[in-house]
């Protein structure tokens, strides 16, 4: 029995190789072409960077992958993304049900305006989970795995805005880990946070990836750097550039991608 | 030259400024000496617990409580009818509608509130009052049931667009953050946005009641002239303001006692509208508070 199990684990992963896939994909705002046909595949359990100047579309490369881009006015799409090798743009997915599954952490930290424990808790309670146990149980191992809990242990009650900023965002990443998704995308998660807590938030990640696929976009190339495994350059809507971090930062194929990575332009 | 034309300018602001605190310092000081002197003559025990209002029979009572009731049954009715309605419509527009929308119906909706009260007051007599009489038998033409619907209309606007800014208000990117959690749109809008916009809603709907109170057309036409101590919405009622309508219009010695009971349901008036808006300014400010 015991071996079996292993088998099709194994199995399993050999067939999924790839998490997240991207086929000739293209988005236009209005008018504005702002992702002109990428393809690219997104490894499990890795930690894939997004890089690239603002407006190169890499955040609305990212938001493709939990279709955060549905309520953008003007916003069309064409191509197609598989999580699992489902096209998550089917007429029969639930969206609700994707997002839960791929969790989001955003820019700015931005915690509901409730209780600490009612942010971890949300996520669940929406699902209609009430059982009040079980309910504790995981906002006290989602806030372990952020290495809150300590600090927040004894004031779970506290209205969550009261939490420092750096707080506030490994809260933000705890109540997506609550809902137990499999990939986790993070849009420039440390870019409104003092050095301390990024390096917290950074240490997070890498322990995170043991459990999810995380996909960052980031601005601070070091960050990139330090913590991936793979990374992607993007410019004016193209993917430039894709390949494992270290090649990436030392010996990048592309000439565009050496002069972004060291400072010429961007 | 440029010195004195300053100073004139700022003392003209100064004097706008002043008018105004004047204006309201006289009509409170008008409406406590006038009281005062209604209630040398009246005890205030029977003014709060007599349970008739008839100033102006022979048999004189002054109990501002069967006014008091008019008031706060058309009131009650109203914002039964509006809170609901404006709620769901601010919800609708900030939340689900597309911008066009929302830029287009918001100034219509708030036309509702410019129509004069005189206007609706006849269509809640001649229209309402009708209409509901063909499915509720027992209803006077004059009643606090139809006035209150009526007056709830004219008080949508100011919950639906208030409550619609105060939604509008809140930072988008808790938006994101519950549509990312998986939420739907209507655990979006209840879960999150409601609870993040409750006071701005509050104050929306605390105004409205302020309005309804001091509404004084809609149900001097519609909901009748007799003071009555009741929470039947079907009989004919009357509301303070309607009873000082009825007193200055009517033929009452100026400085008589009935004259004065005018003062003293006014400055009971008062007192609940001045008690709603403080409680507004305050929510409001600990409100600004909050996202500063």
């Amino acid at each position: 029995m015991g071996k079996k199990k292993k088998e099709s684990v194994i199995e399993s992963s050999i067939k999924r190789k790839y998490k997240l896939q991207a086929k000739d994909v293209k988005v236009w705002y209005g008018d504005f072409m702002a992702i002109k046909g990428i393809s690219m595949d997104i490894k499990p359990n890795k930690v894939t960077a997004f890089i690239g100047p603002s407006g190169c579309g890499k955040s609305t490369f990212l938001r493709l992958f939990n279709r955060m881009n549905d309520y953008v006015d003007g916003f069309k799409m064409d191509g197609t993304i598989n999580i699992d090798d489902k096209d998550i743009n089917d007429k029969d997915i639930n969206v609700e049900l994707l997002r839960k599954q791929v969790g989001m952490v955003f820019q700015k930290p931005n915690p509901f305006p409730k209780s600490i424990f009612e942010n971890v808790a949300y996520g669940l309670k929406i699902q209609g989970l009430k059982d009040k146990t079980f309910l504790e149980e995981r906002v006290e191992s989602s806030l372990k795995q952020v290495a809150l809990w300590e600090e927040v242990k004894d004031d779970l009650n506290k209205n969550a805005l009261a939490l420092s900023g750096g707080q506030q965002q490994r809260l933000c990443i705890a109540r997506t880990l609550a809902v137990e998704p499999s990939i986790i995308l993070m849009d420039e998660p440390t870019s409104a946070l003092d050095p301390i807590s990024t390096a917290k938030i950074e240490e997070l990640i890498y322990q995170l990836k043991d459990k999810y696929t995380i996909v960052i976009v980031t601005h601070n190339m070091q960050q990139a750097s330090r913590i991936s495994d793979n990374t992607a350059f993007f410019y004016l809507g193209d993917l430039i550039e894709y390949d494992k971090t270290n090649k990436i930062f030392t010996n990048p194929e592309k000439k565009q991608t050496e002069n972004y990575i060291t400072g010429r332009f961007g | 030259m440029r010195k004195i034309k300053e100073l004139v300018i700022e003392r003209g602001l100064l004097f706008s400024a002043l008018i105004t605190i004047a204006v309201t310092v006289g009509i409170i000081l008008v409406l406590s000496i006038e009281a005062f002197s209604f209630f040398s003559e009246v005890s205030i025990i029977d003014f709060l617990t007599d349970p008739e209002w008839t100033p102006l029979f022979t048999n004189k009572h002054f109990g501002i409580l069967s006014l008091l009731s008019g008031t706060l049954l058309t009131s009650f009715i109203a914002i039964a009818f509006a809170v609901p309605v404006g709620l769901s419509i601010s919800i609708y527009l900030s939340e689900y509608a597309p911008k066009s929308f929302r830029r287009t119906i918001k100034p219509l909706l708030e036309l509702l509130a410019a129509v004069p009260t005189v206007v609706y007051g006849f269509f809640a007599l001649m229209v309402v009052t009708p209409f509901l009489q063909t499915f509720i038998p027992g209803l006077s033409s004059f009643n606090s049931l139809s006035a209150g619907l009526v007056m709830g209309i004219m008080i949508i606007p100011y919950i639906s667009s208030l409550s619609e800014d105060a939604l509008h208000a809140v930072p988008n990117s808790l938006r994101e953050a519950a549509y990312g959690m998986g939420s739907t749109r209507l655990q979006n809008s209840f879960k999150v946005m409601v609870p993040a916009a409750s006071s701005g809603i509050i104050v929306s709907i605390i105004l409205a009641i302020s309005r309804a109170i001091g509404e004084t057309m809609i149900v001097a036409i519609a909901a009748g002239q007799q003071p009555r101590l009741t929470f039947d919405p079907t009989v004919p009622v009357e509301t303070i303001t309607a009873y000082i309508v009825q007193v200055s219009l009517g033929d009452v010695q100026h400085d008589s006692l009935e004259y004065k009971t005018i003062f003293a349901a006014g400055i009971t008036l008062f007192v609940f509208t001045f008690l709603l808006n403080t409680i507004s300014y305050r929510i409001r400010k600990k409100f600004q508070e909050k996202y500063e």
